[in-house]
């Protein structure tokens, strides 16, 4: 929907590698958790990118490193065409305006021990965007209306609202120096199903009214449906595959895609009941000692039941690169067919 | 001993009656569980969903016995007629295992750090078993291992703990709660801390077990997906108590509980390309510390009028086995599951403010929460106040005359 226009955010062959020190009096460095490995992104203008994929695979080093929260070791980010790769503390700082982040612990992410007009009102007084008292205050009173919570009770604390309330605060607080592009990294995943509804509605509706870009980071693949234009899929610090969302979820092309949205159960019986189930086997490997080749091919069902020794060869020593797959889909796998599995 | 004799074969397999646990905490007492009532048959799956807090946990830890010591636990569990409430530990560890064996989510909760897979699935076998040779008990082991799906068995035997993955040390719980043939497994969150894949590998690990040694499963869940795909019949609760009780396609296909239909609107779909609004439920659960009477489910509820605040609703039939706890079930019928039909889809949650959340309701101590006659209105009810009902007014449509109007 939006390939024509320039991205907003452009990610080029980012790395997040991990020193793993060893024993002994002298700490040496005896490898690398490769918790980012190479991985391309691109955010339009006004969308909404879905970042996807299992525990550890590397999607909020991959959120904090765009940010620079956690400096990258390689590659490339660029925000509107500025390199933040390398930037220290202060040539970040005016950038920090344009890029938020919202955890997704809102128990652990806000200061317990400020009321919420502070939180909010923070960055506001950190970056001297209000000239005055009066200012901050309508200010603050908008943000608060803003995410959908009573302007009356900012003087409270953290401890004393709910967690989709306090998730709407963590919002408020982000959108306080009007960025123009959000990384939720889980932004519902602590919440239960009828709360976290309510602030899925809320990100849409901000989206819509603040024209702003969100990463959106996630595990949960149906709340990655409901409100991404693109989903990307990440394994061991890779993208894998990336397509606008109803391509991707109605044609996937990557054996880990298809795995993966095969597994999950669907909240209606009959349908659920029907499915053929792709299951994968074994666990994801350790990303300090990532598999030669193709990544997948460990748990591959395709490496595993349908290639030839032949074909197999490539897999081991070929790493694939992500391949167009049709228009604005690419996949990383050296045999990508694209398969129904919902 | 006289327990296992005195079991009835003929009598249901499990039957909860009027289950109530109470924890006296400094705030006052927690009623976490509120009166639950169920039977589990032969070979059957019940499913028991409900949002964090609900009191899914609690219940499943009373008919194990498994509750700390200050909990005051009322009601009846019977485990083939034989009442297990009040029994002694050594009664009650001679049904553990054999007759009613427990899943938690995590596996380090049944599995010990220091000792070898195989000897802790070999004593398991021996509780029960006291003449099992050794080579008979190991030999065992390694079959239960395969069964579960562990490659290499007769090896991994050997292992500790540590020496698995997460999901692979599910796998090995699953192995000791299977060693016995139990008749009765329950699952709490069996696999809410592992990734997608290695919990579809687990559920279909858990349905073979089941389906190999015939017992029936109490499957403890927030996940709507799960159970849609394993659940014969579907237990609702909502702040203590169940709120709806049917066959699994009657739960989610004709839903007669607000709060239910509620659920499953809020639910976003892997599997539709439309973007479909979703219907999110206002507000949080109650404080199950002093809950006011009437429905709990009331200061949420789109479909509220005057009589709900007046008793709890009891469970009513609905037909077809199928109950839910509800005075409007004919309104509720009339959605056909579809929860956009009452639910509005408004992102604003400002009328709730005012509201203490449930989980906190203990440990903030900073608001006038659990305070004896609390009213219900001061904690939930946006409507009368001047200035926030207004705001209701200018934000969202309520979809029925009845939304908000709790005076
Ligand atoms: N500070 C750190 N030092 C060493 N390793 C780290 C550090 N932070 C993350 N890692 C490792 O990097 C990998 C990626 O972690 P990350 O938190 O980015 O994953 P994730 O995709 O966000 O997972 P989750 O879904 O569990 O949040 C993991 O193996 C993790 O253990
Ligand atoms: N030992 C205890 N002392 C006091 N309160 C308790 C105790 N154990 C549980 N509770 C309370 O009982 C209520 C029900 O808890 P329970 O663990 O059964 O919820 P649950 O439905 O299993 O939730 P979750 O989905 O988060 O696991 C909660 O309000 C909880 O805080
Ligand atoms: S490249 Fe080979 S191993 Fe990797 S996903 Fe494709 S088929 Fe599987
Ligand atoms: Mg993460
Ligand atoms: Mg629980």
């Amino acid at each position: 929907m939006t390939a024509t226009r320039e991205p907003i955010l452009t990610v080029r062959g980012l790395e997040k590698h991990f020193p793993i020190k060893g024993g002994g009096l002298i700490k040496r460095t005896v490898g690398a958790v490769r918790a980012v490995d190479g991985l391309d992104l691109d955010l339009y203008p006004g969308e909404v990118l879905g970042l996807v994929g299992e525990s550890g695979c590397g999607k909020s080093t991959t959120g904090r490193a765009i940010l620079n929260l956690q400096p990258a070791t390689g590659g490339s980010v660029k925000f509107e065409g500025r390199e933040l790769v390398g930037l220290d503390r202060k040539a970040m700082r005016p950038l920090r305006r344009d890029i938020q982040i919202v955890f997704q612990d809102p128990y652990a992410s806000l200061n317990p021990r400020l009321p919420v007009f502070d939180i909010v009102a923070e960055p506001l007084i950190i970056h001297g965007l209000t000239k005055d008292e009066a200012e901050l205050r309508e200010r603050v009173r908008t943000l608060v209306e803003t995410v959908g919570l009573n302007p009356e009770h900012t003087n409270r604390y953290p401890a004393e609202f709910s967690g989709g309330q306090r998730q709407r605060i963590g919002i408020a607080r982000a959108l306080a120096l009007e960025p123009k592009v959000l990384v939720l990294d889980e932004p519902v995943s602590a919440l239960d199903v009828s709360i976290q509804a309510g602030v899925i509605n809320l990100l849409e509706d901000l989206k819509e009214r603040l024209g702003l870009s969100y990463l959106f980071i996630a595990h949960d693949l149906s709340v990655v449906r409901h409100i991404s234009d693109r989903v990307a899929v990440m394994y061991l610090g890779k993208i894998i595959e990336v397509a606008p969302r109803d391509e991707l979820f109605d044609r996937p092309t990557h054996p880990y895609t298809q795995a993966l949205l095969s597994a999950i159960p669907l909240p209606d019986p009959r349908r659920e009941r029907s499915r053929q189930r792709i299951i994968i086997t074994g666990d994801v490997p350790s990303p300090a000692n990532p598999p030669s080749g193709c990544r997948f091919r460990t748990r591959c069902q395709k490496f595993a039941n349908e290639l030839t020794d032949t074909q197999r060869e490539k897999c081991l020593t070929v790493e694939p690169p992500l391949e167009s797959r049709g228009p604005a889909h690419q996949s990383a796998c050296h045999y990508a067919a694209a398969t129904q599995v919902l | 001993m006289s327990i296992v004799k005195d079991l009835d074969p003929a009598a249901p397999l499990l039957t909860v009656e009027d289950l109530n646990v109470r924890f006296p905490t400094e705030d006052g007492l927690v009623h976490a569980v509120r009166g639950v009532d169920y039977t589990l048959r032969s070979g059957e799956v019940l499913g028991i969903v409900g949002e964090s807090g609900s009191g899914k946990s609690v219940t499943s830890l009373a008919v194990m016995g498994l509750l700390p010591a200050s909990a005051r636990v009322s009601g009846s569990v019977k485990y083939r007629g034989q009442e297990l409430l009040g029994q002694g530990d050594r009664a009650m560890s001679r049904i553990r295992g054999k007759g009613v064996s427990m899943i938690f989510q995590d596996p380090m909760t049944s599995l010990d750090p220091v000792y070898r897979v195989g000897y802790q699935i070999e004593e398991t076998l021996r509780v029960h078993d006291s003449k099992l040779s050794s080579k008979a008990a190991q030999a065992r082991a390694a079959d239960l291992l395969t069964m579960v799906g562990i490659p290499n068995a007769a090896e991994r035997v050997r292992s500790y703990p540590h020496e698995f993955s997460g999901g692979m040390r599910q796998r090995v719980v699953i192995a000791i709660a299977m060693a016995n043939q139990p008749d009765v497994i329950i699952a709490d969150e069996p696999t809410t801390a592992l990734d997608v894949t290695v919990q579809a590998q687990i559920l279909e690990v858990l349905q073979t077990a089941l389906s190999e040694t015939g017992a029936a499963m109490v499957l403890i869940t927030h996940d709507l997906g799960v159970v849609a795909g394993i659940a014969d019949r579907v237990l609702v609760m909502y702040a203590g108590r169940p709120v709806e009780i049917g066959g699994v396609e009657d739960i989610y296909y004709e839903p007669r509980m607000p709060y239910t239909l509620g659920l499953l609107g809020s639910l976003p779909r892997l599997d539709s390309s439309t973007k479909q609004r979703l219907t999110p439920i206002k507000g949080s659960p109650p404080s199950v510390v002093n809950m006011p009477p009437g429905c709990p489910f009331a200061p949420r509820c789109p479909l509220h009028v005057a009589e709900c605040d007046v008793t709890e609703p009891e469970l009513v039939d609905v037909g077809g086995g199928h109950t839910a706890a509800c005075i409007r079930i004919d309104e509720v019928r009339k959605a056909h599951g579809e929860a956009a039909a009452v639910f509005d889809e408004t992102a604003d949650d400002r009328l709730l403010g005012s509201e203490q959340p449930a989980d906190l309701s203990a440990a903030a101590g900073t608001e006038d929460v659990g305070a004896p006659g609390d009213p219900v209105g001061e904690r939930t009810d946006p409507a009368p106040q001047a200035g926030t009902g207004s705001l209701l007014d200018a934000t969202t449509t309520p979809s029925t005359s009845t939304d908000g109007d709790r005076r």
